[in-house]
C-alpha cells in the first residue's frame, strides 16, 4: 500500500498496520537494527529526563492559540467595528471582497440545494486551495473555535481522569466516516443542511460574531461529554468538517515529518496527540523509511513537535528545505 | 472478555454515539423541515424550502443591513439555527440601503440575485388585522413618538439624513389624522418621488409600478375617518407594522406560507 492510500485508509478509520520488515528501506532497516540494541540504565534515565524536560514545552501551542484567537477576533472586529475586512462567519465569509466558504458547509449547501452559485464555487475553491497548501486539518487546530474549547476541556478531562473522576470511552474512528456519509446523504435527501444545526464550529463562530444563543447549550453538552466520558470525542469520532479537511490535506506540501534516526520511541508524542493513530509510525519497527510524513488526519497542531525530546518530529513544507 | 466481545461492545457504543449526533441534528431541524414555525425572511429570499436548502448561515446579510433588521435564528426559533429572519415589529426592512445590500452579500443565492429594487422584493404578506384599534378609523390623530421613548428601532428619513437612519424616538410626530403606515411605506415614498419626476438615485428603474398602501376615506362616517388598505404593490417589508403606534399593531406581516416538507 502506498503511503497516501494508507494515510487515507487511516483517515477513514482503519487501524494502522505493522509493516513487514521486508518493506523497510535499507536506511530504515539499519536504524531499526540500531534501535533494537538494549539501552543501558543510564541511557534510559537520560531519556526520561529529556522527556520530562520537554513535556511542558508549549512553543507551538502558544503560537497556535494566538493565531486561532486572532482569526476569530478578526471576524468579530470586522462585524462590531464595521471595518468590512472579513465579513460573515466561518461557514461563509468575504475577505476584502473575496468569497470564502467552509468546505463542509458548502458541500452541505450544494447537496441540499442541488444548484451551485458561482460565488459559492469561487469561495469553495479558494478555501480548498488555501487549506490544501496549509495542510488540510490545519483548519481544525489553527482556526476552529471549538478546537480551542475542546483543548481546554481536554486539560480538565486529563486532570479528572488522573483522579478517577472521568472515564475515556473509545469509539470506532470509522464513526466519523459514517457520520460524514450520513450527513451528506441527509442533506441530499432532506434538502436541508442538517449538519449545520449541530455544528459546534458554526454555532460558536456565529455566537462570537452575532451574539450568544441557546444553541450554545448543545456545544456545552458536547464539551461536558468530552470532559467526563470521552477525550476529544467530537473532533476524534464525529466532526465531518475534520474529515473533509483531512481529505483536502492528504496531498498537502505542509506536513509534520517523522525522523526515525533520533527517536527514542518513548511515546510522548502519542500521549498529547488528538489523532494518536497517525503517530503509530513512531513505535519501534514501524517506519519503513528514515523520514516519513505523518498522515492526512494530522491537524498540524504541533503538540508532538513541541513535546518530542529528540526533535524527531518537525514541521516540513515540501520543497522549502531544498531552497535552503 | 474475548476480543470479539470487546469489539462488539465498541461497535455498539459507536453506534449509540453516532445515532445521538444524527438524532440531535434531525431534532434540531425538524420544526423547520416540517414548517411548524414560519418567520419573515430577508428580501429576495427564495421560497422557504429552497431558502432552507441554500442558506449557508454565515450572517453576511446581517452585517450589511444599515438598520440591523436581520437577525439570526436561534435553536428556540425553530426555523433553522443560524438562518436569517426579520421581526418587523421590532425592526422592519426600510430599504434604506437602497441597493438591497443583503441580497448582494448573500454568497449562496439563498437571497436571489435576480432582484435589484425594493419593489421587486416579496418578503411577507401585510394584513390588516386589528382595525378597531386603528387611530385613523376612530378619527384620531397622533402626537409624540410613534413607539414611545424606549423603542430602539430605526428608519431613514430622506429629508433629515439621506445616508443614515435615525432612531424612531428621535423623530416625534404631530398628526391630525394618523397615516404613519402610509407616509412611511418605502414603496409609497419611492412612488411619490417618481411622480414628482425625481426617482431615487435618478433611476427610472427604481420606480415601483404600483401603490402599496393607502388611507381609504370612510365616506359613510363623513369627514375625518380613514382606514389603511393594502394594495398590489406591497412587498411586505414591515415598516407599517413597525411604525404603527397602537398595540397590538393594526397591520402585521405574515410570512409566506412555504410548504413544510417531510424528511
Amino acid at each position: 500500500m502506498s503511503l497516501l492510500t494508507q494515510s487515507l485508509a487511516q483517515l477513514f478509520g482503519k487501524k494502522p498496520s505493522k509493516p513487514d520488515p521486508s518493506e523497510f528501506s535499507e536506511e530504515a532497516n539499519r536504524i531499526h537494527e540500531e534501535h533494537r540494541k538494549r539501552r543501558s540504565k543510564s541511557e534510559i534515565l537520560a531519556i526520561h529526563e529529556a522527556r520530562e524536560a520537554q513535556a511542558k514545552n508549549t512553543f507551538w501551542r502558544r503560537r497556535r492559540w494566538g493565531v486561532l484567537i486572532s482569526v476569530n477576533l478578526f471576524f468579530v472586529a470586522s462585524s462590531v467595528l464595521h471595518i468590512n475586512a472579513l465579513e460573515g462567519a466561518l461557514t461563509g465569509s468575504r475577505f476584502v471582497g473575496f468569497h470564502m466558504a467552509d468546505l463542509n458547509s458548502a458541500l452541505q449547501v450544494m447537496l441540499a440545494f442541488k444548484h451551485v452559485l458561482i460565488n459559492l464555487l469561487i469561495g469553495t475553491i479558494t478555501i480548498a486551495f488555501i487549506w490544501w497548501l496549509l495542510g488540510g486539518r490545519t483548519f481544525c487546530a489553527w482556526v476552529c473555535p471549538y478546537h480551542l474549547l475542546a483543548e481546554w476541556a481536554e486539560i480538565l478531562h486529563l486532570k479528572l481522569k488522573a483522579k478517577g473522576w472521568a472515564m475515556d470511552i473509545k469509539f470506532e474512528r470509522g464513526t466519523r466516516t459514517w457520520l460524514w456519509l450520513i450527513f451528506a446523504a441527509l442533506a441530499f435527501i432532506s434538502s436541508y443542511t442538517v449538519y449545520e444545526t449541530i455544528s459546534p464550529t458554526g454555532i460558536l463562530s456565529r455566537a462570537l460574531i452575532y451574539g450568544p444563543g441557546l444553541a450554545l447549550i448543545w456545544v456545552a453538552l458536547i464539551l461536558l461529554f468530552e470532559i467526563f466520558f470521552s477525550r476529544r470525542a467530537w473532533c476524534r469520532y464525529a466532526c465531518p468538517i475534520g474529515l473533509t479537511y483531512g481529505l483536502v490535506g492528504a496531498t498537502s506540501p505542509m506536513k509534520v515529518q517523522y525522523h526515525l534516526d533520533d527517536c527514542f520511541h518513548d511515546g510522548a508524542c502519542r500521549q498529547v496527540c488528538l489523532v494518536p493513530h497517525a503517530l503509530e509510525i513512531t513505535k519501534p519497527q514501524r517506519a519503513t523509511e528514515a523520514h516519513v510524513d505523518i498522515g492526512a488526519d494530522c491537524t498540524r497542531c504541533g503538540r508532538c513537535v513541541e513535546v518530542c525530546p529528540t526533535q524527531s518530529l518537525t514541521f516540513e513544507f515540501k520543497g522549502l528545505s531544498k531552497i535552503k | 472478555m474475548s476480543i470479539i466481545k470487546t469489539s462488539r461492545r465498541k461497535f455498539l457504543k459507536s453506534l449509540a454515539f453516532g445515532s445521538a449526533a444524527v438524532g440531535a441534528a434531525i431534532l434540531g431541524i425538524l420544526p423547520a423541515i416540517k414548517g411548524w414555525v414560519r418567520k419573515m425572511r430577508p428580501p429576495g429570499a427564495l421560497n422557504e424550502p429552497d431558502f432552507l436548502a441554500s442558506c449557508i448561515k454565515c450572517g453576511q446579510c446581517v452585517q450589511v443591513c444599515p438598520v440591523d433588521a436581520i437577525k439570526l435564528a436561534d435553536l428556540s426559533d425553530g426555523i433553522g439555527v443560524g438562518t436569517p429572519y426579520i421581526a418587523a415589529r421590532d425592526q422592519a426592512c426600510d430599504f434604506s440601503c437602497d441597493g438591497l445590500q443583503c441580497v448582494l452579500a448573500c454568497p449562496t443565492g439563498a437571497l436571489t440575485h435576480e432582484i435589484n429594487y425594493a419593489h421587486e422584493a416579496e418578503m411577507a404578506i401585510a394584513k390588516v388585522v386589528a382595525l378597531s384599534g386603528c387611530l385613523a378609523v376612530n378619527g384620531q390623530g397622533f402626537k409624540g413618538m410613534a413607539r414611545g421613548p424606549d423603542f430602539e428601532g430605526k428608519l431613514r428619513y430622506n429629508e433629515i439624513d439621506r445616508w443614515n437612519p435615525i432612531p424612531l424616538n428621535e423623530h416625534p410626530y404631530d398628526l391630525e389624522s394618523c397615516d404613519l403606515c402610509v407616509t412611511h411605506c418605502p414603496i409609497e415614498i419611492r412612488y411619490a418621488q417618481c411622480e414628482a419626476g425625481n426617482p431615487p438615485s435618478g433611476e427610472e428603474r427604481q420606480c415601483p409600478p404600483e401603490h402599496a398602501i393607502r388611507m381609504k376615506p370612510l365616506e359613510e362616517y363623513g369627514g375625518n375617518f380613514f382606514m389603511p388598505e393594502i394594495l398590489e404593490g406591497c412587498v411586505g417589508c414591515g415598516v407599517c407594522e413597525m411604525i404603527c403606534p397602537v398595540d397590538p399593531p393594526v397591520i402585521v406581516m405574515e410570512a409566506y406560507p412555504g410548504s413544510g416538507r417531510i424528511l
